[in-house]
């Protein structure tokens, strides 16, 4: 799973029918200290999550399916969970180049 | 597989609740000598790993067949915590 901020909502009113229903965030992967991880991507919201909050996605296509209870959907992200807080240690000595 | 540091916890409790009772850890994905090597990512515990421990990865639907996970979504999985790493001298 990654960590990620939801930083928009995507309005999309003709898409798949199996897309239908769950909202469509956008989302910016984050690591465990909050800094950017990668490029902003759409995913389908199986939490409740809000435009701010930290939340957890799956990335892969079946666990994206299964979050939204359905056998076959194309789809390949999903917030599956809205994130209270982290806990970080920071790296070994070193690590921090 | 991949090696991978656990460097922290998320708490999260608004989630699907086939995650409930598991543990979900940060890992950063490390080389054979430690050093970082790629994207943090979150796992679901299956040995009890700890923060600090080297641990092994599964990551994509490998991560469901860990008997208790079949139809939970997730996409990464702790699956080996690691006690050494032997490296043929080249």
């Amino acid at each position: 799973m990654q960590l990620a901020r939801v930083v928009g909502d995507v309005v999309a009113t003709r898409k798949h029918g199996a897309l239908r229903g769950p909202a469509l965030l956008l989302v910016q992967p984050i690591d465990g200290a909050g800094a950017d991880q990668g490029s902003p991507l759409a995913a389908v919201d199986a939490a409740q999550a809000g435009v701010g909050d930290r939340v957890l996605l799956v990335m892969e296509a079946r666990a994206a399916a299964t979050a939204l209870r359905r056998r076959a959907a194309p789809v390949e992200a999903a917030i599956v969970g809205v994130v209270d807080h982290v806990d970080v240690v920071p790296g070994p000595p070193g690590s921090e180049a | 597989m991949i090696l991978a540091r656990i460097v922290g916890t998320v708490v999260a409790t608004r989630k699907d609740e086939r995650l409930v009772s598991h543990k979900l850890l940060v890992a950063q994905p490390i080389d054979p000598q430690g050093a970082d090597s790629g994207r943090q990512l979150v796992a679901i515990d299956t040995v009890d790993a700890g923060v600090g421990d080297t641990v092994l990865i599964v990551t994509g639907s490998s991560a469901r067949m860990a008997a208790e996970l079949h139809e939970t979504p997730v996409d990464a999985a702790v699956v080996g915590v690691v006690d050494s790493i032997d490296l043929a001298s080249r």
